[in-house]
């Protein structure tokens, strides 16, 4: 009985599979994870291509806006305290129902994966998550914390039936990768394929692919011709190289969307003796013309963010003139990108006493973001042209961001001018604020990334104020003050341009482009 | 008989006309056509090589005059400083042709260097490994396996993730890889050529070591080094490319042709087709040429070609 | 000849320590994984809570101490990226490899000795000196540029060939191997075709030098005068004394092919070892960089050996003594 049972589910799902054929959708990514865990790496790809399987209490829509995922609703109930309450009837891919003690489990397991090289207590630590019924939690912190909404919408919630006492192994493998999501987890052989399978029971409706397939090609050129080819459906991280030809091709259609990512550059602001700043004939000084704040305008003025657009990007950037873009919480709109001035340029350099102009490295990584090593050349002709005779040195990204943050004596960072990008992964610009231009402070966590060094302490009063506000529209203000002395007075940083990202699919399918890079399946719409 | 023959090893020994070793040496090269193409090949790229400064219509590595706005032009068409590229630009506004002139004068120079020492140290410790024998001998080789045993493009990558980016590195680097491959290649050769009789001849004359190994065993491991000599010369160069494919190597405002086609890898599928196509035949011209050229010296040199 | 083979494996013992010690100075000096590791929202306290857990706050020495004992219980560390034993996560790519370098090693071997030896009979017909210019090109281009230059014709233009990946895999002996189909054929042809090219034109110069040697020695003459025939003299005699150096060349370029499988296998997207490593390099995985070093190493010291014991096979001239010593 039990066999012919088995002969006949074996049957039906055979007919179903072949009939699905056509609601195969394989996708080219540039990207592999590093791991079904969901918790193990807190890493672009991770936590994209994971969201297929796992969902998380508050989710980020295409353009990082917050929505309800398995929480419908939350609000702070006192100063310090969250409430979130919970999705009713829905089930893990085991058919188990899901339920406040998933989430506690999740925010305790997430914290202690072992070996985990970029760990989620990021985004935890300080926090307690307490269950007051089946569907509503409870999170407490000690102090105000504003960003508490946006950081739950990092943690991917996992299943505490299948989930307790395993590895990440055992997530790999499958027997612990049960989530909610619309799409379960079938397999992953790393570097060849990672496959998954419609959850026809998903809370959201049916999800319209039978079966999604991620196929990891690194290389740009070999991706984009086995989409040429009909081998993939789609492929995310189009090289701008070939986006001008791709759009004349009748056998592509592209999507566009601009990103989390501002590209820009640090300037040492901190040592007198800087490495990298000589004189013009590129001699060693004692005076870095980089803690002059009209030296640093200057650069910004001779920097032709147009041109490097337009030619560099082939047009697929977004001149920059702050953090994050204008659909993000906390722009300013008093900053605009800085215009191409070289006049205006020269009279501040005199005005700093450089007018005879002096010498420059730009370092940068050459593998990094999107024609990372060209941007740095291109702003050093630019430069050049200006009187800042300035060479290029460029290298792979593991060698150079060890040197740009540690490389120098006593874990200082070692370059003078450095090109770097930044991904607010939280959607708003309190993150690279914070990270990039509060004054470096380990105690505080304040600057982790600040490699130039910038300190005003009027900025980082506006900052920490803000991390404390819980207000929105209170904390807004106080952002884009932040930013306006930061970058507006101090010129702190200088921002370049936003990366703008692209995706391809063969006709007949559309991609909505995510400002946070990640390749849904979800997300992929069929046109006529 | 074999003694006789061999010691007359040297190029054009045999004289049996009134000429002097080196015109029968230069006339048995001449004999074929394809090695003169070779030979002018190798002139012509040695002399822009030499003079790419004063030939090449633009200096692309003068960060004051290549503009950003030049960038991608088609061949044919006019910079904004007024030069035209007959060759079009690549994506940083350079002129391809001037771009090729200096790159070329690059590689050959990182390849033709770095061949050389490499040549000289592997034929030193090849021969010295075959010649002496015994602890010598095994040091030598461990110390070889223990190179070869690293595949070259890995400890090239090591190399230079450690000593950074320039000329003078990749030399090393690319030195680093290629000793061994000589080293090997002479001991395994003169290892059979030690047993043969006008070695053992050579040896009862009490010759010195030095006049057996340079004069007696060294001419005879001539062919298979030419050989390995003019593929080391060639992967040099590829490796190079390679290399700076895999993003490091050289500096990326000065570009060896390696880089520029690396460089032009991203616009193979866009229809830009002069930033990749023509450096690459340029490298094509450049290794074909200096290949000819050792093809034909090795048949010329090898003593055992009677004809 | 046993105590020859012992002798080699002490020594190789030595080596592979030796080079267990550069390797891990090497790998150490390229630069600091947790830059590579960490998410760049995260604070100092929580990098430097990475860098305890990966073992990365312990002075060099000690972690090597570390490896090295791991090492001895066959431990080759754990990934940083993966969580899982390095040597399995080699281990498990490796059939992809071997796949493909032992077809572009058989591909090279099989045209190319013959293509040699023609070249090396008849050196002055068009077809002699075809094969010679053929030869010449096929390592004159960086294999990156021949790779993408393969796909867009094949694949792109004539659409007759996929753009990379590996085919369907069966199992073949217990390894999981893709030449078996039409379509694990079909995705192997490109990458072994262009990983193969450089050995191929080098087993044709190998060749077509043994061959013009060996036909003006005296044995050759000697056999003609015999009234061998040609047919024989070419098969049986010319063809032995040619195999020496090839077979040397081939069994030292083995590990070379394996090498430059890194390449191939990232223009093809092949999911071999060689991306693994690349992708290692890239994010500084240091236990996987390592593990797959000392697994080539170790690989490369078998090799030679083989190769050392069939050289005094084919040619009795090198005894077993000479390379002993």
């Amino acid at each position: 009985m039990k066999n012919i049972f088995t002969a006949l589910v074996a049957g039906a799902a055979l007919m179903a599979a072949s009939g699905a054929v056509a609601q195969e959708i394989r996708i080219g990514i540039a990207q592999e994870p590093s791991s079904i865990d969901p918790h193990f790496h807190n890493l672009g790809p991770n936590n994209g291509f994971l969201s297929h399987i796992y969902e998380r209490m508050v989710e980020q829509d295409s353009k990082q806006r917050l929505r309800p995922g398995l929480a419908v609703s939350w609000k702070p109930i006192s100063e310090t305290v969250w409430e979130f309450k919970l999705r009713k009837g829905v089930k893990w891919h085991d058919g188990s129902p899901f339920t406040a003690d998933d989430v506690v489990f999740t925010a305790e397991r997430a914290v202690n994966v072992p070996n985990s090289p970029s760990s989620f207590g990021t985004y935890l630590k300080g926090k307690t998550f307490t269950k007051i019924d089946d569907y509503t939690v409870h999170v407490s912190t000690p102090k105000p914390y504003p960003l508490m909404v946006t950081e739950m919408s990092t943690i991917m919630i996992i299943s505490k039936k299948n989930a307790q006492g395993a590895q990440t192994k055992d997530f790999n493998l499958g027997p612990a990768a049960i989530g909610t999501g619309p799409y379960k987890f079938v397999k992953w052989q790393k570097g060849d394929v990672i496959e998954f399978a419609r959850n026809d029971d998903y809370w959201g409706g049916r999800p319209k692919w039978s079966k999604v397939i991620l196929k990891p090609i690194s290389s740009a050129p070999t991706r984009v011709a086995a989409l040429l080819a009909g081998d993939v459906d789609m492929i995310d991280g189009v090289p701008t190289a070939d986006i001008e030809t791709l759009k004349g091709n009748p056998k592509v259609k592209l999507s566009q969307g601009i990103s989390n990512r501002v590209i820009y550059l640090h300037l040492d602001q901190k040592r007198d003796n800087s490495p990298f700043v000589t004189d013009k004939n590129g001699n060693p000084m004692d005076k870095n013309p980089l803690k002059d704040v009209r030296v640093r305008k200057a650069i910004s003025k001779l920097i032709n963010r147009p041109a490097i657009v337009e030619k560099v990007m082939e047009g697929i950037a977004i001149p920059a003139g702050q953090l994050v873009s204008e659909t993000f919480f906390g722009n300013t709109p008093n900053l605009k990108p800085e215009a191409f001035d070289p006049a205006a340029a020269k009279k501040l350099l005199g005005e700093a006493g450089w007018g005879d102009g002096f010498g420059l490295t730009i370092h940068g990584p050459n593998n990094r973001y999107i024609n990372d090593a060209k941007i740095a050349e291109a702003i050093a002709q630019m430069l050049t042209r200006g009187g800042i005779v300035t060479k290029v040195v460029t290298m792979p990204k593991n060698v150079y961001f060890k040197r740009a943050s540690r490389g120098g004596p006593e874990n200082s960072p070692e370059f003078s001018f450095i090109l770097v990008g930044w991904g607010s992964g939280t959607g708003e610009a309190s993150s690279p604020l914070k990270s990039l231009l509060t004054t470096y402070d380990k105690s505080k966590g304040h600057g982790a990334s600040n490699r130039g060094r910038h300190s005003n302490p009027k900025m980082d009063a506006l900052v920490v104020q803000a991390l404390a506000t819980v207000d929105d529209a209170k904390r807004k203000t106080l952002l884009q003050k932040a930013t306006e002395v930061g970058i507006g007075e101090d010129q702190g940083i200088i921002p370049l341009h936003y990366q703008v990202n692209t995706w391809a699919t063969r006709p007949g399918l559309r991609y909505d482009a995510r400002t946070d890079e990640r390749t849904l399946a979800m997300d992929i719409k069929v046109v006529k | 008989m074999s003694v006789a023959m061999n010691e007359g090893s040297a190029p054009g020994a045999a004289a049996v006309r009134d000429e002097t070793p080196l015109r029968r040496f230069i006339s048995d090269f001449c004999e074929s056509k394809i090695a003169i193409a070779g030979v002018l090949g190798v002139l012509l790229i040695a002399i822009i090589a030499i003079f790419a400064p004063w030939l090449s219509p633009t200096n692309p590595y003068d960060l004051a005059t290549v503009d950003i706005m030049d960038s991608r032009l088609s061949p044919g068409k006019q910079m904004m400083s007024g030069v035209t590229a007959f060759l079009g630009t690549d994506g940083m506004g350079r002129d391809m042709l001037s771009a090729m002139f200096y790159g070329l004068r690059i590689s050959l120079g990182v390849g033709v260097a770095s061949g050389f020492v490499a040549l000289c140290i592997g034929v030193c410790v090849g021969l010295a490994a075959a010649y002496f024998g015994g602890r010598v001998d095994m040091l030598i080789m461990r110390v070889v396996d223990l190179q070869l045993s690293f595949p070259a493009i890995l400890i090239a990558l090591i190399l230079l993730a450690t000593l950074g980016k320039g000329v003078d590195k990749i030399v090393i680097a690319l030195i680093v890889v290629q000793w061994a491959y000589f080293a090997r290649t002479v001991r395994a050769t003169a290892m059979v050529e030690r047993h043969k009789e006008y070695i053992e001849a050579a040896t009862c004359l009490a010759l010195s070591h030095r006049r057996i190994v340079f004069r007696h065993l060294l001419p005879n491991c001539l062919p298979p080094l030419i050989v390995v000599g003019t593929v080391q010369v060639a992967s040099a160069i590829a490796l190079e490319a390679t290399l700076s494919f895999l993003g490091i190597g050289l500096p990326v405002t000065e570009p060896s042709l390696g880089l520029l086609i690396s460089n032009g890898f991203e616009y193979m599928l866009s229809g830009k087709y002069w930033i990749s196509i023509y450096p690459g035949l340029a490298l094509l011209f450049t290794i074909v040429s200096i290949n000819l050229v050792g093809d034909r010296l090795r048949d010329v040199l090898n003593p055992r070609l009677q004809r | 000849m046993s105590v020859f083979i012992i002798r080699r494996l002490l020594q190789s013992i030595v080596v592979i320590w030796v080079m267990s010690l550069l390797v891990f100075g090497g790998v150490y000096l390229i630069g600091d994984p947790i830059d590579m590791l960490i998410n760049p929202e995260a604070d100092q306290e929580d990098i430097e809570a990475a860098i305890r857990a990966l073992g990365l706050d312990k002075p060099i020495h000690e972690q090597y101490w570390y490896f090295l004992a791991n090492a001895l219980k066959g431990d080759l560390g754990k990934s940083f990226i993966f969580s899982e034993p390095a040597l399995q996560l080699i281990l498990a790519r490796a059939p992809a490899t071997m796949e493909l370098a032992i077809v572009a090693s058989l591909m090279s071997i099989m045209l190319g000795i013959p293509l040699g030896m023609w070249a090396g009979l008849k050196p002055d017909s068009i077809a002699g000196k075809s094969i010679m210019t053929g030869s010449i090109l096929g390592f004159s281009l960086p294999s990156f540029w021949v790779g993408i230059l393969f796909i867009m014709l094949f694949a792109v233009m004539l659409g007759v060939l996929p753009a990379g990946g590996r085919g369907p895999t069966t199992e073949f002996l217990g390894l999981q191997v893709s030449f078996l189909s039409a379509k694990g054929l079909s995705h192997i042809l490109l990458p072994a075709v262009n990983l193969a090219l450089f050995k191929l034109s080098l087993v044709i110069r190998l060749s077509r030098a043994g061959t013009q040697e060996v036909i003006h020695q005296d044995y050759i003459k000697f056999a003609r005068a015999k009234g061998l025939s040609e047919r024989r003299i070419i098969l049986v005699h010319v063809l032995k004394n040619i195999l020496i150096p090839v077979v040397t060349v081939i069994g030292l370029e083995f590990g070379s092919v394996i090498a430059f499988a890194v390449v191939t296998e990232t223009v093809f997207a092949w999911p071999g070892m060689g991306k693994l490593i690349i992708e290692s390099i890239d994010q500084l995985d240091r236990p996987v960089i390592v593990a797959y070093l000392m697994i080539i190493v170790f690989m490369f010291i078998v090799i030679n050996l083989l190769v050392d014991i069939l050289y005094s096979i084919l040619d009795p001239r090198v005894r077993l003594q000479d390379i002993r010593a």
